[in-house]
């Protein structure tokens, strides 16, 4: 197992590093990068030289396109990256590491209870599904968890907004905290006030995706079901709630886990639509803002960041499943 | 003298789709018992004669039985399911709508895809306030100048005999826009995923057919496009797209060939898990020792086994495409805001006026999500019908 995971690290290296090429190049190949954006309208006023541009653009290490500045600019990120300097953001001003884990936190809180929320709410509805296949709380199931699937974030998170903000005045449409919060107000209101405008993307983040894990569930309780030892089990007289909820329910949960690691990415990446749409200030929202802006270190930093974490979420599944499963040996 | 129409249409390609020998014997015997109760029920209806010409010839077995091939199986299965056939209907209802509708021109309610309704429009009253301060008792009273103001043009039209759904900010009438937002969404959908799956077949069928080099490479470029975010790439590229000024038709273009770029690697992996799986097999050892070239062990005896799991997963991807340029759409990002797309029509909310759209208009964005809803949903009910009625384990 130990070769194995030195295997795939080695694998992983090389893949992160096809990603960073390919993200690097894409970046750079935008025809107008930050500074053009940023200065551009001030050079056009004559306000600032045009002169002045070219040398922020250098100052920027931006001012050469051609093949080989690229390169040397992608490998001079690289090894800063390496020594883990993931270099410093324009549109944020400060470095990039501090920049992501500073922000991180609010999509973490989010993105964590949802996943919490997601897996009470699937995982009981599916069995439930499953042991009562083709009937209606299955097909209830099916039907909703499919609407569920099939919802654009944008315009759910829209609806809610229109239904609990607007119309009932339950929530505040968007932001993080409420502009009438007095300043010398308790850690304990803001953090309620917080929590309270956290709801709303919450449950649109909830309803999204209970339907694919709860359809996962089915099928695997379904497939579980049928092996030999549930037979055995009903056969020796064990009620039928022990043989769902103790004899099926545990290798149910074998995918399950797995999922759990793969959910690595979301949880820290994340989620960009539904911040956009509630303006709440996490990781998400400040990643869309700079890849509009052509921060170039800031994209590069939060896009590997989540490659990183997708190849340790995928490696964290795999070596799950054989711990959770003995039958399962790793090797290749 | 047996009257049941024989089917003797026996599968050419034995176990095709059914791979275990043992449930195509099970449900062979399901068919049987369920054609002999078929044919008592028959029996009794009709008259005597007949009954009596059945009874003097004791029926064999292969007429009793009737022998449907996989194919037919499968269509039978899926054509059962409530849950495909609610997808099937929705989806020809939207397609009809979208392909059909606009060429419908002559009703008074459907319109151009940029055709603006010039007719004066509502009459919008404002209230100003004006605060007056008393200067002698020193109390603040506070007037309203109500004014009443014609709009020129019909903007944002409130829903009529001539605009079902009302019209937009730039007068387009919003119930034609949705049929041709349909256009570009299924459009978008299906030459997608079709370019896609050709992708995918081709380099997953390699890297599964050949090994070793070959599977190492290509599986190495498919991890890559694994672990891409996805939308932040997508984001990156249409930013840049905007920049450069590709402008209207070139752009649909641009973004179908982006999403089969980053939609690929999932087939490929598919094809090629299938393919291991089936050059392992006794048929495909046959295949060899009967020396066929190459290219027909591929075509022939490979691939049509992989096909099952294709359409499934082609079904459920034109879903999420679906979404996907939805969600450029609504961010801006997708065809020019003339164009009508489903995502383009609720991008009014995001906008610097968003929360007015919001409030007071939601006939100019709920429409158009219910239609993404319905499309999705309607591919999602397919796919989901079909990877059912392919089992081989299924019991219905």
């Amino acid at each position: 197992m130990f070769k194995y995971i030195l295997k795939r690290l080695a694998i992983a290296v090389l893949v992160l590093f096809g990603v960073s090429i390919i993200i690097y190049s894409l970046v750079r190949l935008m025809p107008s990068d930050f500074v053009d954006q940023k200065y551009q309208p001030l050079v056009q006023n004559g306000q600032m030289d045009p002169a002045r541009l070219e040398e922020l653009k250098e100052l920027y290490g931006l001012s050469d396109k051609s093949f080989e500045g690229m390169v040397k600019g992608y490998l001079q990120w690289v090894g800063n990256a390496l020594q883990g300097d993931l270099g410093y953001s324009f549109k944020y001003e400060s470095p990039v590491g501090e920049v992501i884990f500073r922000n991180m936190g609010i999509s973490f809180v989010i993105a964590f209870v949802s996943l919490i929320l997601e897996y009470l709410i699937a995982i009981p509805l599916g069995i439930r599904a499953a042991t009562n296949q083709y009937g209606f709380v299955d097909y209830s199931a099916t039907v909703l968890s499919m609407i569920g699937i099939s919802l654009p974030s944008f315009f759910l998170g829209a609806l809610f907004i229109r239904f609990f903000s607007v119309g009932l005045g339950w929530f505040e449409p968007n932001g993080l905290l409420s502009s009438d919060i007095p300043n010398n107000a308790s850690q304990w209101t803001i953090l309620l006030n917080m929590a309270w405008h956290l709801v709303l993307p919450m449950a649109v983040l909830v309803i999204l995706s209970i339907g694919g894990l709860m359809r996962y569930t089915r099928t695997n309780t379904l497939e579980v079901l049928n092996a030999d030892y549930i037979r055995t089990a009903r056969a020796k007289g064990v009620s039928e709630h022990t043989v769902v909820y103790k004899h099926a329910f545990r290798n149910t949960m074998i995918p399950l886990v797995t999922m759990f690691a793969g959910a690595l990415p979301g949880l820290f990446g994340g989620a960009m639509i539904t911040e956009e749409v509630f303006a709440i200030p996490g990781i998400g929202r400040m990643a869309y803002q700079a890849l509009q802006e052509g921060d170039v270190p800031f994209i590069m930093g939060y896009n590997m960041f989540l490659a990183i974490l997708t190849v340790i979420g995928t490696l964290l599944s795999d070596v799950m499943y054989a711990v959770v499963d003995p039958r399962v040996k790793l090797t290749k | 003298m047996n009257q049941e129409p024989k089917h003797t249409a026996l599968p050419e390609v034995p176990g095709q789709i059914e791979q275990n020998p043992e449930e195509a014997a099970l449900r062979l015997g399901a068919e049987a018992e369920e054609a002999a109760l078929r044919q008592d029920a028959g029996t009794a209806a009709r008259a005597g004669a007949a009954a009596a010409a059945a009874a003097e010839e004791p029926l064999s077995l292969a007429d009793s039985v009737r022998v449907l091939s996989p194919g037919q199986m499968v269509a039978k299965r899926f054509f059962r399911s409530k849950l495909s056939m609610v997808g099937l209907v929705t989806l020809l209802v939207l397609f009809v709508f979208s392909f059909v509708g606009p060429l419908f021109g002559f009703l008074p309610f459907i319109w151009g895809e940029t055709e603006m309704d010039t007719s004066p429009g509502k009459i919008v009253v404002t209230e100003k306030p004006i605060s007056y301060t008393d200067p002698v008792t020193g109390e603040i009273y506070t007037a309203y100048s109500v004014s009443e103001q014609q709009m020129s043009v019909n903007i944002k039209g409130d829903p009529s005999s001539t605009h079902l759904l009302g019209t937009d900010d730039m007068t387009y009438d919003v119930f034609s826009r949705l049929m041709y937002g349909g256009r570009v969404s299924l459009t978008i959908g299906f030459v997608v995923v079709i370019l896609e799956t050709l992708l995918g077949v081709i380099l997953g069928g390699l890297a599964g057919y050949f090994g070793k080099w070959v599977d190492q490479l290509v599986m190495r470029v498919v991890d890559i496009f694994y672990c891409i975010p996805t939308l932040p790439l997508m984001l990156i590229i249409s930013f840049m797209l905007d920049s450069i000024g590709i402008e209207d038709r070139a752009k649909l273009f641009v973004m179908m060939a982006l999403l089969t770029l980053l939609g690929w690697a999932g087939t490929a992996r598919l094809v090629r898990g299938q393919i291991l799986y089936l050059r392992e097999q006794e048929y495909m050892l046959a295949a060899e020792a009967n020396g066929l070239p190459v290219w027909r062990k591929i075509f022939n005896h490979l691939l049509p086994n992989v096909v099952p799991q294709l359409i499934v997963t082609m079904t459920l991807g034109l879903g999420s495409i679906i979404l996907t340029e939805a969600t450029l759409g609504y961010l801006g990002l997708g065809l020019p805001a003339k164009y009508a797309t489903w995502g383009n029509m609720i991008n009014v909310v995001s906008g610097q006026n968003g929360l007015e759209y919001l409030t007071d208009y939601p006939n100019l964005w709920v429409p158009p999500g219910i239609c993404i809803i319905l499309a999705v949903l309607a591919f999602n009910f397919i796919g989901d019908g079909l990877r059912d009625a392919f089992d081989p384990k299924s019991k219905r």
